[in-house]
């Protein structure tokens, strides 16, 4: 494989994945919290 | 008897007769570090043994970086091993607080752009004539996460790991000389003076312990070689979050990540040895390190721009420089802009859901790096 061909597959790729799997972390993000929502009641965060 | 002295007194000079111009050189790029890191307070964790360690490994004939010598020891236990940056990132993520990022996950994308600068600095190492995995080592200076940079650069080009890992610390100290000047290019006078509603939306403590452990099987089943990476801050911040093992955590985020912080940084400036350093090479590597950091802001508030048109200009651009990985500080300096140009403009808490963002972009832009190039055959 050329250097081009390798590195503009990377920069693509990269770019694209990199893109791709920080949206589905933000759907698993809303996901989790529509299952186990705040509620005012329950303990602060775990301290320290 | 006096041919005895005499031999026994040149043993004494034998240092001098064999320092060399280039090891005084290196000795004063040492001093340089450390002074940056005690008077200026440079990351002064990493670059303190970094310097030293360039000072001890540049002493003629000390063997420090020889078979058998200590620092060589260091650096085939802990660096080529890959078990110190992996062990720094337990207790990153012990550290970590990802409740900014939990409280508004639509910000999450501004993570990802701010990675970008490590794939357009790959094109230009390559344009300059460096190998393949030596451009992928350079680019990995735009992660702005040093443990990422020191992993990366020490598996697929530990030549270049001195050099990687002090443009990687060195600009994380500067990013607020490196990032206002391209942010105040880039956006206009309206766009700076955008006021951000605050988002509040308090986040469960089940939603906070599972995170680190979705998160971690859903990045590695994309790019399952960052395992590690991801992994590694994901258990971190899983101690921290879950509440349960004090000791794990506060050992994770104290003793372990001091001490393995100590040997690191003895180990990479003993990667700097006059005669691997002092290289063209070596100032293309930093050169091409800034203009990482400048890309990923560049492209970071590019992309807030776009967030800003897409919302009806209810994003203020500038919050996409936080989009890189140098946390707190690049936060800090989106504030500082914001207020420069709006009283009213409150900044913060945005700017820290994107940098937190940044903090898992630039490890999952390294995993999917990896896993690509693994993909391709390269590794």
């Amino acid at each position: 494989m050329d250097t081009w061909t390798f590195g503009w597959t990377v920069a693509i790729i990269g770019m694209g994945g990199t893109m791709f799997v920080l949206w589905l972390l933000s759907l698993v993000i809303l996901l989790l919290k529509k299952i186990f929502p705040y509620k005012a009641a329950e303990p602060g965060p775990a301290k320290g | 008897m006096d041919a005895a002295i005499a031999s026994g007194l040149q043993g004494l000079l034998l240092g001098f007769s064999h320092f060399e111009i280039g090891q005084a050189l290196m000795i004063l790029i040492g001093s340089l570090l450390l002074y940056l890191g005690i008077a200026k307070g440079f990351e002064p964790l990493l670059l303190l043994p970094i310097g030293f360690g360039a000072i001890l490994v540049n002493i003629p004939l000390a063997g420090l970086m020889e078979e058998g010598g200590v620092l060589r020891f260091f650096y085939d236990t802990g660096v080529l091993t890959e078990i110190f940056p992996i062990l720094i990132f337990v207790g990153i993520g012990a550290m970590t607080d990802f409740q900014p990022l939990l409280e508004n996950p639509k910000i999450i994308m501004l993570g990802a752009a701010g990675q970008f600068g490590i794939f357009l600095t790959l094109l230009l190492a390559l344009a300059l004539g460096f190998d393949k995995l030596e451009a992928v080592a350079i680019g990995i200076i735009g992660a702005c996460d040093g443990p990422t940079a020191i992993y990366v650069s020490s598996k697929f080009a530990p030549h270049l790991l001195g050099a990687v890992s002090v443009a990687a610390y060195s600009y994380m100290s500067l990013v607020p000389l490196i990032q206002p000047p391209i942010m105040r290019l880039l956006t206009t006078e309206k766009e700076k003076k955008i006021v951000m509603g605050a988002v509040k939306q308090p986040v469960s403590k089940t939603t906070k312990i599972l995170f680190p452990v979705v998160v971690t099987v859903t990045a590695s089943l994309v790019a399952p070689l960052g395992t590690p990476l991801i992994g590694m801050v994901m258990l971190g911040n899983l101690m921290k979050e879950s509440g349960a093992v004090e000791r794990l955590k506060h050992a994770s985020e104290n003793e372990i990540t001091n001490i393995v912080t100590l040997l690191l940084g003895l180990s990479i400036g003993a990667t700097m040895q006059a005669d691997k350093f002092l290289r063209v090479e070596t100032l293309l590597v930093l050169g091409l390190g800034l203009i990482a950091i400048g890309l990923d802001t560049a492209v970071g508030v590019l992309f807030g721009k776009l967030m800003c048109l897409l919302t009806g200009g209810k994003i203020n651009p500038l919050i996409g420089a936080a989009g890189i990985s140098a946390f707190p500080m690049s936060a800090r300096v989106v504030q500082a802009e914001g207020q420069r140009y709006n009283k009213k403009s409150y900044l913060l808490m945005p700017a820290m859901s994107a940098n937190a963002a940044g903090q898992i972009g630039s490890i999952i832009a390294a995993a999917v790096m990896l896993s690509v190039l693994k993909g391709m055959g390269i590794v």
